[in-house]
């Protein structure tokens, strides 16, 4: 799809995509007018992508705030049902996500497998969203006559760097994010960024809110530091395997005290549980008088 | 006196349970000792309405009674008098010889105690024949069927009728806590009497358990002391049933002392309705002077 | 309120509370004979008790009379060292091969001996701290007991904590604890710690040293191990070598949120555990349809517990205006009858404030106060000559914009501030950076639902405040802190997974 020899005289010219970033619901360029090429494992650039800002970092951020307590009272069932038509929109496209993968060097059944495992694992935080709460949140049995429970609440904003892994992995880290309520800012920093930018057109026409995901390209030594010194973010997800990466973002967080969890795998085919939800979420415990 | 109509218009603040109960144990947390003690204790001998109300009371038996208010212990002659004696109105008479000229009062329950289940011109008539045998004060109940079922104005227009029937003598007005169910009723009860001519309110006959618990009479005290903040007038408190220690007694005036302030400990402002506490305070104040604890039968029944 | 008075021409009603005309309580001071204190105190390390290695120590003073109590050992880097040292051998060679049960046993008799000496323990703790008597008898030293009790029954049951996989600990646990809550969070730290099968190098607080101590030698009485728990006692500089050990596994503290940042900033990268509980500044909202009594109940036990030194204290009170009046009024009556005073009388409600260096925050936080434009109220209660005092102050009439509003005071002094609708409540509730705790008074349940679930804080009270249970997770929003402390979350932050049992 991103053939840009020359078309012999017969052949029809095809149409190049622009791809551009997604925040607030909508697929702007970067504020800088920046770009960098994708290119493909032997080199040959294949695509321009947005080489995203701090200014763009901020807009998005401002995105996902506003977008947060809507997103954050939707039911957990509504929610659930959001998740569950990304997938269905995910398996509608597999044959575009596929190319994408390939062109960025998967092998063609390796593409396949990882498309599908990535619809699958959407669905399978669609179902968590409204059971995650049943299974973590408890009734604690306090000496006194009150009414004690913990339930988790999303932490607000979380920032996401995501991982290389460029389908899978990404959707890995952003379903549980979103599955438990949190809205997110995706920086799409490795090497193969098309899928990302392509699945912001997946959840644009899937019911997820404005703002509830918004995905940056460009470089993490521009991004990250910004995003993880944000004042109004309140968790980062960070997938990277590099502690120096992790360790920095880390001392920036230390600003409002994020909430950071690390994920160093390189490999996401089995990184699916509950904790992956819970581990974005805060527990807040509520005292009610029993009496009358 | 204000009108019926007005008085049973109004709302009651809403009151938490868990959070009435919290506070009461805060208040009991206080440890009252040596001087503060004996000086609860006189104040308490003085607050008492020494209390008979049996079926099978007899002029002897108030006669008794009154010796015991007038002489509560002969080996100690310093001691206050009780405030009163409370006696159903037959016996009112008798009690009204015996105490003449003492200082002590006689009190008088009435409208149909305790039950309060007859027709309001007989308990009219009750209350006019008790302050004509010579009752300084009439200790009514009010009709707790017509108020749980939702009749305020019911049982505003029956404590204003009872108000005026009373005359001079003054009226304390028993709610019977104890058959009401929850403090909401406990305070709405308390803001209707007060809005409606009572001198005090009382928590209990005596006959119904439970009877004077701590967060009852708390919640009254609030009532009370909300009235007085907002008309500037002063209304009498009356725990009756279950006070029989002297430690509940202190309680009960730590109590007041802490909501009302200094102004309601006072026999004109704050009663216990008893039979045998006077008895334990006695021992009380015997031990502090001696540092000797007290047989119940050193002490006069 | 007012105007039926003035309309009869009566001088406004007011209530004579508190003072001293009338009937007033004698002193009821709790017998401390049966105490005993010791003129030094040494570490305690792998089972006993030494001095620092250096010879150091330091004093530790009753801040009611400002007379010293005992001379504590000052531990240096090389007592960390042999702290953390003892953790590890313990952990790996006693501890981590002890079934379960039977570390269970342990955490258990600790509980019970707190319990048999939780007299002697609750006026240590009012001596060294000043809290009052009343407050360390009836909160801290049984809610200690009951923490050790909770976590002891866990030790057996980790494999059904946490659906779906198995927990094993995390090893070596730092950590540190602040002055106000002495022995309660020494056992908030420890209890969890080590039912779930770590070890622990504890430093407490540097003016409330003794109930740790005492603690020490209760765990030696219940026979634990030597350097399953190890006792450091210091200032800042012990505080950041136990925190930043290599050989630390896991930090837990309780502090400021300065400190905190700066634990953290100095764990970055080691992917080391941690759990901080930091500041906070809690909004105590109460609505026109409260209980107000209870409301105003509620607000005191908020902010003048444990002098305020409390970091859920409720030291904003937000109230609607329709109720405004009638709250303070009531809240100015209810303080009058509030005692201050000698920790060790039973009838004191606010003890000593800590030191003369939290005394002075306050002081100055005091004249901040006065200096941005809040009108400030205190009862006229005495006050003691000596030591270090606090009547209970209000600051009428602040604003979201001052400081008083917006910093941790950590006394008893409590910035009131009016709201007019429920949405304007919360949203002043939320605008703070810290998010520990808050308060919610209303009588309609389900605005009081509505409210404690929009409020961003870890705990929130409904028609109550500054309630704790063991069972209770407990722990801040924001700036106010990671992880939880107590019941099932708690446990979380002392084990790492591990695949499915």
């Amino acid at each position: 799809m991103s053939e840009r020899r020359p078309a012999a005289a017969a052949d029809r010219l095809p149409v190049l995509k622009t791809h551009k970033v997604y925040v607030g619901g909508k697929f702007p360029r970067s504020e800088s007018g920046r770009f960098d090429r994708a290119l493909a494992p032997d080199g040959t650039p294949i695509a321009n992508i947005c080489r995203c800002s701090r200014k763009d970092v901020r807009d998005a951020v401002t995105a996902a705030r506003a977008a947060q307590a809507g997103w954050a009272a939707r039911t957990a069932y509504n929610r659930g049902q959001i998740l569950y038509r990304i997938a269905e929109m995910l398996e509608g496209r597999s044959g575009q996500f596929e190319a994408l993968l390939a062109a960025g060097g998967t092998a063609p059944d390796e593409a396949a497998a990882e498309v599908q495992a990535a619809t699958d694992r959407l669905l399978h935080y669609a179902g968590w969203t409204d059971k995650f709460q049943q299974v973590f949140s408890s009734v604690n049995p306090v000496a006194t006559s009150h009414f004690n429970f913990s339930i988790l609440e999303p932490m607000g904003v979380v920032g996401v760097l995501a991982p290389e892994s460029p389908l899978l992995g990404l959707v890995s880290s952003i379903a549980p994010a979103i599955a438990g309520g949190n809205t997110t800012v995706v920086l799409v920093t490795g090497s193969q960024p098309l899928p990302a930018t392509t699945l912001g057109e997946v959840l644009n026409s899937s019911d997820v809110p404005g703002g509830v995901v918004n995905i940056l390209t460009g470089r993490r030594d521009e991004m990250l530091a910004p995003l993880a010194a944000h004042r109004d973010v309140d968790g980062l997800l960070l997938c990277s395997p590099d502690p120096d990466v992790t360790r920095s973002a880390e001392i920036e967080a230390v600003h409002n005290l994020k909430r950071v969890a690390v994920r160093g795998h390189e490999d996401w085919t089995d990184i699916q549980s509950p904790y992956e939800i819970t581990d974005l979420q805060e527990v807040k415990t509520t005292w009610h008088p029993i009496g009358s | 006196m204000q009108s019926s109509t007005a008085t049973a218009s109004f709302e009651s603040p809403p009151i938490d349970t868990v959070g009435v109960e919290e506070r009461v144990a805060r208040l009991c947390s206080r440890s009252i000792k040596k001087d503060a003690k004996l000086h609860a204790l006189h104040l308490t001998l003085s607050m008492i309405d020494l209390t008979t109300l049996e079926g099978a009371d007899s002029e002897g038996k108030v006669r008794q009674l009154c010796a015991k208010a007038l002489q509560l212990h002969a080996a100690l002659p310093d001691l206050p008098h009780v405030a009163a004696v409370c006696v159903y109105p037959a016996l009112v008479g008798v009690a009204r010889r015996a105490l003449e000229g003492s200082g002590i009062n006689v009190a008088s329950v009435a409208t149909s105690f305790p039950a309060g289940q007859a027709p309001i011109e007989i308990k009219l008539l009750e209350v006019r024949k008790a302050v004509e045998a010579g009752a300084d004060e009439v200790d009514m109940v009010i009709s707790r069927g017509r108020f749980l079922a939702g009749d305020f104005a019911y049982t505003a227009d029956e404590i204003a009728s009872v108000k005026e029937a009373c005359g001079e003598a003054h009226l304390k007005v028993i709610l019977e806590t104890g058959e009401l169910g929850t403090l909401d009723a406990v305070r709405r009860a308390s803001d209707l009497a007060m809005r409606s001519g009572a001198d005090f309110i009382k928590t209990s006959t005596g006959k119904i358990k439970p009877a004077a618990t701590m967060p009852v009479v708390l919640v009254m005290l609030e009532a009370i002391r909300d009235h007085y903040l907002r008309t500037g007038e002063k209304i009498g408190m009356k725990p009756a049933g279950g006070i029989s220690t002297a430690k509940d007694a202190i309680r009960h005036l730590v109590m007041v002392r802490e909501t009302l302030g200094q102004d309601w400990l006072d026999p004109d402002l704050y009663r216990f309705g008893a039979s045998s506490l006077a008895n334990d305070v006695l021992r009380q104040i015997v031990k502090q002077g001696s540092g000797i604890y007290q047989s119940f039968d050193d002490f006069s029944l | 309120m007012t105007e039926s008075t003035q309309s009869t021409g009566l001088a406004a009603p007011k209530l004579r509370l508190g003072g001293a005309d009338g009937w007033g309580y004698a002193p009821a001071p709790e017998s401390t004979d049966h105490v005993e204190l010791r003129d030094r105190y040494g570490l305690f390390i792998d089972g006993d008790f030494t001095d620092a290695a250096d010879g150091r120590t330091f004093e530790t003073a009753n801040p009611a009379t400002e007379e010293k109590i005992a001379d504590v050992a000052l531990a240096s880097d090389a007592d960390v060292d042999a702290a953390v040292a003892a953790a590890r051998r313990a952990y790996e060679e006693v501890w981590s091969q002890l079934p379960p049960r039977e570390r269970g046993k342990y955490v258990y008799r600790i509980a019970r001996v707190l319990q048999e000496r939780g007299r002697e323990l609750a006026i240590t703790e009012s001596l060294d701290g000043g809290k009052p008597i009343r407050e360390s008898r009836d909160v801290d030293i049984p809610l200690a007991a009951a923490h050790f009790f909770y976590y002891a029954g866990w030790a057996d049951k980790l494999d059904y904590a946490f659906p779906g996989r198995g927990a094993r600990p995390l090893g070596v646990a730092g950590q540190v604890i602040p002055w106000n809550f002495p022995l309660l969070m020494a056992a908030w730290k420890i209890a969890p710690a080590i039912a779930a099968g770590n070890t622990v190098v504890l430093k407490p607080a540097e003016t409330t040293p003794l109930t740790a101590l005492k603690l020490a030698e209760i765990i030696r009485e219940a026979g634990l191990p030597p350097g399953v728990v190890n006792i450091v006692t210091g200032a800042g500089e012990t505080g950041a070598a136990v925190v930043q050990h290599p050989d630390v596994d896991k930090v837990a503290f309780t502090g400021s949120t300065e400190v905190g940042k700066l634990i953290r900033r100095a764990l970055a990268g080691s992917g080391k555990h941690y759990t901080l509980e930091l500041g906070g500044k809690a909004a105590n909202l109460v609505f026109e349809d409260a209980a107000v009594d209870q409301a105003v109940e509620g607000i005191v036990n908020g902010i003048f517990f444990n002098q305020g030194h409390v970091c859920c204290a409720g030291s904003r009170l937000l109230v609607q205006e329709s109720v405004a009046d009638e709250v303070i009024s009531k809240l100015k009556d209810r303080m009058e009858t509030l005692i201050v005073g000698d920790p060790l009388d039973k009838n004191t409600d606010i003890g000593a404030i800590n030191s003369r260096a939290q005394l002075d925050k306050i002081e100055e936080y005091l004249e901040i106060g006065e200096a941005e434009g809040a009108a400030p109220f205190q009862t006229s209660c005495p006050v003691p000559e000596r030591g270090y005092w606090c009547r209970p102050t209000l600051f009428l009439r602040a604003s979201q914009s001052h400081r008083v509003v917006q910093e941790e005071i950590f006394g008893p002094v409590l910035a009131v501030q009016t709201f007019r609708t429920v949405d304007e409540g919360i949203a002043m509730a939320n605008n703070t950076p810290y998010g520990l705790s808050g308060g919610v008074w209303s009588d309609k349940g389900a605005k009081a639902f509505r409210v404690t679930s929009r409020i961003r804080a870890g705990v929130l009270w409904a028609n109550t405040y500054n309630k704790f249970d063991p069972t209770a997770p407990f722990g801040g929003y924001k700036e106010s802190g990671i992880g939880r402390e107590g019941g099932l979350a708690g446990l979380h932050f002392y084990l790492q997974p591990e695949a499915a049992a």
